[in-house]
């Protein structure tokens, strides 16, 4: 395997200058968990230079909020060295604290004090005078384009608003090195691609040093070095560029003229020497072990019916092919297809569009004065994987919950399986399975527990209940942790754990709200092919995401923006409509981007 | 002021920075006012919540017993009958209903309509002239003590008043040779309400003091507000006393509105000096702060602040600071926990105050005592406040 961790020695050859801004030597922190401590972080060592953007990457639970209090000298570590500024941040905290920005997660803003309000405390606490105030307003101002919303609440901001008057006020004191805790989770992709301009100009224009941390793993491409984080574990460190080198011509998009996407990813995933498949669009992109020739070949012979082309290797694949690398994976019992599901009577097949399965006409719902969602409409088709998209307050969870019968619209009809949730008799509900971005389990039952909870709520008993019980611990690899507690599983066997509560009653329909934030890219990815495998089986499933490129493995996709249904369509559709001359192969983001665009261009 | 890319990175830009900076204070008090202006439950918690307690104890609980409803059985009405019977009737204290038979008094007692019985027998009228006298037979509802202990001597006062009547009368000589002439001092009417407000005020100022501070801390924590402040130049220093003012100035209005509504509205006699009430209630409110700030170094969300606070501050004051329950028929180990209730020490002082003076013997030992609880809470929460998350 050439997947190997790119060239550490890179960055650290460079001599310790006095241009070196952070440093980490073996810092190990720990927390006093409930139970045993949590490891958060396993000596971690790296060099920040002056006028580098570093991000920190990696799933939830991998140490990147810890590294950045480490760095703004808000937690201690309980070993190793940290320096900031060329300071010690256990005995200057304070001066430390004075010359940084940090922006915390969800942006650390007064929601009930207007921008203005917003700006001036922070322009108070940097002691700035009247005039300094002004220009760096001014200047502000012109970088984040706050200038219309200055006497609004930040609570009634949008998020991307949110993220920008968050930097602002972290900028106000002009700081050497900016500390960005998540910037761009929950916002629309308009929002983050301004932000990441905002980010370079700083570089460029203040000299700033930038150290950020994303569950993006794409965002890796903006940075000028990248720290993978695993774990509490330094997975890898380099420029974007070395993570591609080590995966050059390793990864191919594989399409074939007689099988679908779905039936070719299958076939695929068989194959020894393959690493990972995706689905993208019409093909499947694979991760092979290796680059050799050798292995290229098995695969193509493997696959006759399909051709390979080589793609241009992201950070993930890497991400995904160093994951696989680790021993302590628990692998799943062959695929990822559940032995014992039922299959529908109608299979995919026959997608039948005279019945659709869920139905959206003209849909709304206002709270207040505020329309969360704005007539709405779209239909999803049974056996369909159908992806709700949208930034935080697009009106996602709203739609989400108004098909579920948890929310009356105010105006227009939502029918699941030609009934009306909100009144719908319990056998109509026996028909759904729901999984909500919490995952929705008892934290503090064991994992058996669960599965016996939702089962009965479903109204399993006897010899029925202990069955579909056993099954779920089999097919969903969780026999392992049959008698642990809830809370002290890792965030991906959660996630499993979640689905298989979800399932526990063979549902018909499967509603996913967001079930894939914040766990790693091969738990996404399993999960992923389990949804996959599901709706071969005839399952209708509507799922929500903030990840665009897991619109990606849905067949049909809903973008909203502001409530707003801004298109529906196949991944497909959606980018050949943002297709033109300067841009022949628009990604679905900058498909996004058009959209947003053109929609509050119109408005 | 922007920088250029090449400057040294290990050169410190700002020098150590003062302690306490008024234009970031400031911008911290000012801050805090807006949040206050803009959140309904910070105005609930100051303003309606206060008022609230104050018509309710004021209006409301009374532990004087009026209106009583009163039954009498004259089995044999006559003329002596009739006047113990008129002498219940012209009290206030008493709602009379007049019965010929036990039984139906009874039953009346059984469904609550009645709160005691007067039991005037049918050979009263013969027993009164007799060496042994007449018994009177008296029957009260006595699931709630103090009531009952409160009707039963407004019967025998009763009682007493009308036997005087008949021996100005000429009627009958008492064998009575003592007589106790009762004078109440510092509350002559005997009014719980004059006590009860006063009493009120340090349990309202806990509630703005402790509980309000250390919600809004908590939301900072929840919301990740703090953390984003401290990495400022802010310091611990202007953090507490960005709290600290805007609340003391919340808990200064509390009190200014609760002693106005008492004097004014409850007509609750003052007749201390209002420059000792501002010195000890500042003194009090500063106590109450300081729990607050404490209690929000360990609470970082909102649910376990106000627990705490309930628990730790609000709910002591009300029950364990002689407000309502008198701490002297409280078991003795009881009685010892009272002495770490601050609210406790400014009720005394409240109730000197207003119903007796400004009585220094009594005044000076309680503020002391809240000096030193002023001191120890700031102190702690200073000590124990860092701009860390660990």
């Amino acid at each position: 395997m050439n997947t190997s961790r790119p060239a550490q020695q890179a960055s650290f050859s460079l001599s310790p200058h006095m241009d070196v801004v952070l440093e980490f030597r073996n810092v190990r922190k720990v927390f006093p968990g409930t139970g045993k401590p949590i490891h958060a972080l396993h000596d971690i060592s790296f060099r920040l230079r002056q006028g580098v953007v570093m991000g920190l990457i990696g799933p939830d639970g991998a140490g990147k909020t810890t590294c950045l209090r480490l760095a703004a000298a808000l937690l201690h570590p309980d070993h190793g060295q940290i320096t900031v500024l060329g300071m010690d941040p256990g005995r200057e905290a304070q001066t430390i604290q004075a010359n940084i920005g940090y922006m915390p997660q969800r942006f650390g803003l007064y929601e009930d004090l207007t921008v203005q309000e917003n700006l001036d405390l922070y322009a108070d606490l940097h002691e700035l005078s009247p005039a300094a105030r002004l220009s760096r307003y001014h200047r502000l101002m012109a970088m984040t384009g706050l200038a219309p919303f200055m006497e609004r609440l930040a609570g009634h901001l949008s998020g991307g608003m949110k993220q920008k008057l968050g930097l602002a006020c972290t900028l106000l004191g002009t700081p050497r090195l900016l500390l960005l805790d998540e910037p761009t989770v929950g916002v629309d992709p308009l929002s983050r691609r301004e932000l990441w301009a905002i980010v370079s100009r700083l570089v460029q224009e203040e000299g700033t040093t930038v150290l950020l941390s994303t569950a993006y793993l794409e965002e890796a491409e903006q940075c000028h070095e990248v720290i993978v984080l695993h774990e509490g574990r330094i997975l890898g460190y380099g420029s974007p560029a070395d993570f591609q080198r080590t995966m050059e011509r390793a990864v191919y998009h594989v399409q074939s003229r007689e099988r679908r996407a779905r039936v070719l990813q299958m076939a695929l995933a068989t194959h020894p020497s393959v690493v990972d498949t995706v689905i993208q669009g019409e093909a499947v992109r694979v991760i092979l072990a290796d680059s050799t020739s050798h292995t290229v070949n098995a695969v193509s012979t493997h696959v006759p019916d399909a051709f390979l082309t080589p793609v241009t290797p992201r950070l993930e694949d890497w991400f995904v092919a160093r994951l696989t690398q680790q021993p302590s994976r628990e692998g799943l019992p062959g695929d990822d297809s559940l032995e014992g599901f039922p299959s529908a009577s109608s299979p995919t097949s026959s997608r039948d569009s005279a019945h659709p399965t869920i139905v959206v006409r003209h849909a709304s719902r206002r709270f207040g004065q505020f329309d969360a969602v704005k007539d709405v409409s779209f239909t999803v088709l049974p056996g369909e994987i159908f992806g709700l998209l949208g930034a935080n307050g697009a009106g996602k969870s709203t739609t989400f919950r108004m098909l579920c019968g948890l929310l009356p619209p105010t105006g227009g009809a939502l029918r699941v399986a030609g009934v009306d949730l909100r009144h719908a008799p319990a056998a109509a509900r026996q028909r759904i399975g729901y999984m909500s971005q919490k995952f929705s389990l008892y934290r503090d039952l064991t994992v058996l527990q669960n599965l016996e909870f939702f089962s009965s709520v479903y109204g399993l008993r006897g010899s029925t209940r202990t069955a579909r019980t056993q099954w779920a611990l089999e097919q969903f690899g969780l026999t392992a942790w049959t008698h642990a507690v809830t809370d002290q599983l890792p965030l991906g066997f959660k996630q499993r754990l979640a689905l298989a509560c979800a399932l526990m009653h063979h549902p018909e329909i499967l509603f996913l709200d967001e079930p894939t934030s914040g766990v790693d890219p091969l738990a996404r990815r399993e999960f992923w092919r389990r949804i996959t495998w599901l709706a071969e089986q005839g399952v209708t499933v509507m799922v929500t995401t903030h990840f665009l490129e897991e619109a990606e493995y849905c067949d049909r996709i809903a973008i909203l923006s502001a409530g707003r249904l801004l298109t529906v369509g196949t991944p497909e559709e959606i980018k050949e409509r943002a297709r033109s001359d300067a841009r022949p192969h628009p990604s679905l983001e900058d498909a996004v981007i058009t959209l947003i665009e053109a929609d509050s261009a119109r408005s | 002021m922007t920088e250029s890319p090449g400057s040294s990175a290990s050169r410190v830009v700002t020098a150590p920075a003062p302690r306490v900076r008024a234009i970031r204070l400031r911008g911290l008090i000012r801050k805090e006012f807006l949040q206050v202006v803009r959140d309904p439950s910070s105005i609930a918690i100051a303003f309606f919540l206060p008022v609230l307690l104050l018509v309710l104890f004021g209006y409301g609980v009374s532990l004087n017993a009026k209106h009583v409803p009163l039954a009498v059985v004259a089995e044999k009405p006559d003329s002596l009958t009739a006047g113990l019977t008129a002498s219940f009737r012209h009290s206030s204290f008493f709602d009379l209903s007049v019965y010929s038979t036990m039984s139906e008094a009874e039953q009346a007692l059984r469904a609550h309509q009645v709160q005691a019985i007067v039991r005037l027998r049918e050979n009263m009228a013969q027993a009164f002239t007799s060496q042994d006298g007449a018994p009177i037979q008296v029957i009260v509802n006595g699931s709630d003590a103090n009531t009952a202990r409160l009707i039963l001597g407004y019967i025998q006062e009763s009682i007493a008043i009308w036997l005087e009547h008949l021996e100005r009368a000429g009627r009958v000589v008492l064998p009575i040779p003592v007589r106790i002439e009762p004078r109440i001092w510092f509350n002559p009417e005997v009014e719980s309400r004059h006590f009860l407000v006063p009493g009120l005020i340090a349990v309202i100022m806990t509630l703005i003091g402790a509980l309000l501070t250390a919600l809004v801390m908590a939301r900072e924590w929840e919301r990740g507000t703090l953390e984003a402040l401290m990495v400022t130049p802010v310091t611990i220093q202007e953090i507490l006393l960005g709290k600290l003012l805007p609340y003391f100035l919340l808990g200064t209005g509390g009190l200014a509105l609760s002693v106005a509504m008492a004097i004014w509205l409850f007509q609750v006699p003052f007749r201390g000096s209002f420059g000792v009430l501002a010195g000890t209630g500042a003194l009090f409110l500063l106590v109450a702060l300081g729990m607050g700030l404490l209690i929000s170094v360990v609470a970082r969300n909102q649910f376990i602040a106000s627990q705490v606070a309930i628990l730790a501050t609000f709910l002591p004051a009300f029950i364990l600071s002689g407000f309502i329950f008198d701490l002297k028929s409280m078991p003795a180990p009881i009685q010892v926990l009272t002495y770490g209730v601050a609210a406790r020490y400014f009720v005394e002082i409240l109730q000197t105050l207003f119903l007796a003076g400004t009585v220094w013997d009594l005044i000076l030992p309680n503020a002391m005592t809240l000096v030193i609880m002023a001191l120890l809470f700031l102190g702690l929460s200073r000590w124990k406040f860092r701009k860390r998350l660990d």
